[in-house]
């Protein structure tokens, strides 16, 4: 493990008023590896995204991509670290005003010819499963799932080296998720990115990761290879693969 | 005695807080308009963008600006019809007239009716785009979000407010030409000679400034709300309130300024 990873996060922390997010989170990620993060809801998952996309400022910590900091980047080179990325938002973040191929073409470059960029959108859309006839549509036109399915051709379309996928299966039946799953795995396969899920859906771990982490109370609790998770002994990790209400993770039901 | 030393001091707390408060988000704003300024000024720029807003700001505000302006213009002109002549000086009318709308309510009523309607509507779609993820989304899609979304609403408020108060500035002579005539007896071509000859360049020089003004002012304050709304639907709304109200009292503060600049010396 002398390779510099693709992104490593030294001691990240993030707080949002009295409310302390990410406590000092690690965590190496490999080029050309697809990484999964689990943990519940509200641990800071998304949050941990948006530090490494520079759309939210930590508060102490370190980031690099490519053995290079990039925690306090600003305007061009900002831009340029960006631009690397793409992100699949958990809400889609479709832009309402626009047509579903506006949308999937709109980080390609705009000086192209309309029927071209056109092209390129559908043929981004056929790789998530999608046809032509939704490319004219409003996203607010389209279901759940398929604005979900749009929203990752709009991440991929301009072939970003890293992918950072936020609850990509949620909300999708299974069979869809299943595709979606695929889709994840070819694109680090194929296009030999490296890839970012955050989830919570098991079946999605087990199919696209190459390493799971464990983001618990602000901290990376366990991390290690797929097949780890269900050897670990590590108890988080147990009770969260295995759904369990008893154990050392205690959901705040009354938003105690 | 202590006791209302303690009022005093905690009032003057209070007003030191609440002026602190008030310098802070000056600041935020002048940052704000700075950076989406600086960005209207460099590539890339969005075309397309700014003719949408030129229509959406100018074009659709034309009816709601035009029918203020008619009305005002008529009303004003019974008032001073009235005032007038209690001191028969009734032919002053027309001079009045002209310069009141032209100095003051074409371009003040002009703004508050635009800002209104597009302070509010900007920190709406703004603000829904902030809370669904659509602003930073843009950021992951290769596109500065200043640039693509602030600096065309702000260059178009600022291009297209002064077309729509010179509509304001005609329809509302005109609206009180047409009560003078029709109503009161004015002869309509004295009228006319008459507003013609008051009218100075100043006036209207200073009434297109006055408006490109209040136009900065009205996107700046939808964006710049729109822009920082948190938390769902309820951020959205104070954000449109926020928008309204502070483009209110900018346009009502800086006209203030600008006519004892101009006209006050
Ligand atoms: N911009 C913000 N301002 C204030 N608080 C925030 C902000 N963004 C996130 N938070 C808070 O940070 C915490 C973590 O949020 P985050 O969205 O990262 O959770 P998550 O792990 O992605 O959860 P989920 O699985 O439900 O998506 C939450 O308690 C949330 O209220
Ligand atoms: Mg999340």
């Amino acid at each position: 493990m002398t390779e510099i990873p693709k992104i490593a996060l030294k001691g990240l922390r993030k707080r949002f008023g009295s409310k302390q997010v990410l406590q000092g989170v690690d965590l190496n990620i490999c080029a050309g590896e697809s990484m999964v993060v689990i943990g519940g809801s509200g641990t800071g998952k998304s949050v941990m995204m948006k530090c490494i996309l520079g759309l939210i400022a930590p508060d102490a910590g370190r980031i690099e991509v490519d053995g290079v900091d990039v925690t306090h980047l600003k305007g061009r080179a900002l831009a340029a670290h960006q631009a690397r990325f793409g992100m699949l938002f958990q809400g889609g973040a479709l832009f309402d005003s626009l047509s579903v191929w506006r949308n999937v073409s709109f980080a390609l470059d705009q000086s192209r010819k309309g029927a071209d960029l056109r092209a390129a959108a559908i043929d981004n859309l056929a790789r998530v499963g999608l046809g032509a006839e939704v490319a004219d549509l409003r996203p607010s036109e389209l279901s759940g799932g398929m604005q979900k399915r749009v929203a990752l051709a709009r991440a991929i379309a301009p072939r970003p080296e890293i992918v950072f996928f936020d609850e990509p299966t949620t909300g999708l039946d299974p069979i869809m998720a299943d595709v979606i799953n695929d889709l994840i795995v070819e694109l680090v396969r194929d296009l030999k990115i490296t890839a970012l899920t955050i989830t919570h859906d098991m079946a999605s771990v087990r199919k696209v990761a190459d390493r799971v982490a464990m983001l618990y109370a602000g901290r990376i609790v366990w991390h290690g290879p797929r097949e780890g998770i269900d050897a670990t002994g590590n108890p988080y990790v147990y009770q969260f693969v295995n759904g369990r209400a008893e154990g050392p993770i205690k959901m705040a039901v009354r938003g105690g | 005695m202590r006791g209302i030393a303690h009022d005093a001091v905690g009032v003057l707390s209070a007003i030191g807080g609440f002026v602190i408060g008030g310098l802070a988000a000056i600041g935020r704003m002048s940052k704000f308009a700075a950076r989406a300024l600086g960005h209207a000024v460099l590539p890339p720029y969005y075309p397309a963008r700014l003719l949408e807003q030129i229509l959406v700001i100018g074009y659709f505000s034309l009816p709601v600006v035009g029918l203020t302006a008619l009305f005002i213009g008529s009303a004003l002109v019974q008032q001073i019809y009235i005032g007038g002549s209690r001191f028969n000086a009734a032919s002053t009318v027309p001079a009045v007239t002209v310069i009141g709308i032209v100095r003051e309510l074409g371009p003040v009523l002009g703004g508050l009716m635009v800002a209104g309607r597009v302070s509010s509507a900007m920190a709406a779609e703004l603000g829904t785009m902030r809370v669904t993820e659509q602003i930073d989304a843009l950021a992951t899609l290769r596109t500065d979000p200043y640039r693509y979304l602030i600096a065309p609403r702000l260059v178009a408020a600022v291009l297209v407010m002064p077309i729509l108060v010179l509509v304001a500035n005609i329809v509302g002579v005109l609206g009180g030409f047409l009560l003078a005539t029709g109503r009161l007896g004015f002869n309509s071509a004295n009228y006319l000679n008459t507003t013609m000859e008051y009218l100075k360049v100043e006036d209207v020089v200073s009434s297109m400034v006055k408006a490109a003004v209040f136009g900065f002012f009205i996107a700046l304050m939808g964006c710049y709300h729109g822009f920082r709304s948190t938390g769902g639907a309820a951020g959205v709304g104070k954000a449109t309130t926020n928008a309204v109200v502070s483009a209110f009292i900018m346009i009502l503060l800086s006209n203030l300024v600008i006519t004892v600049l101009v006209f006050g010396t």
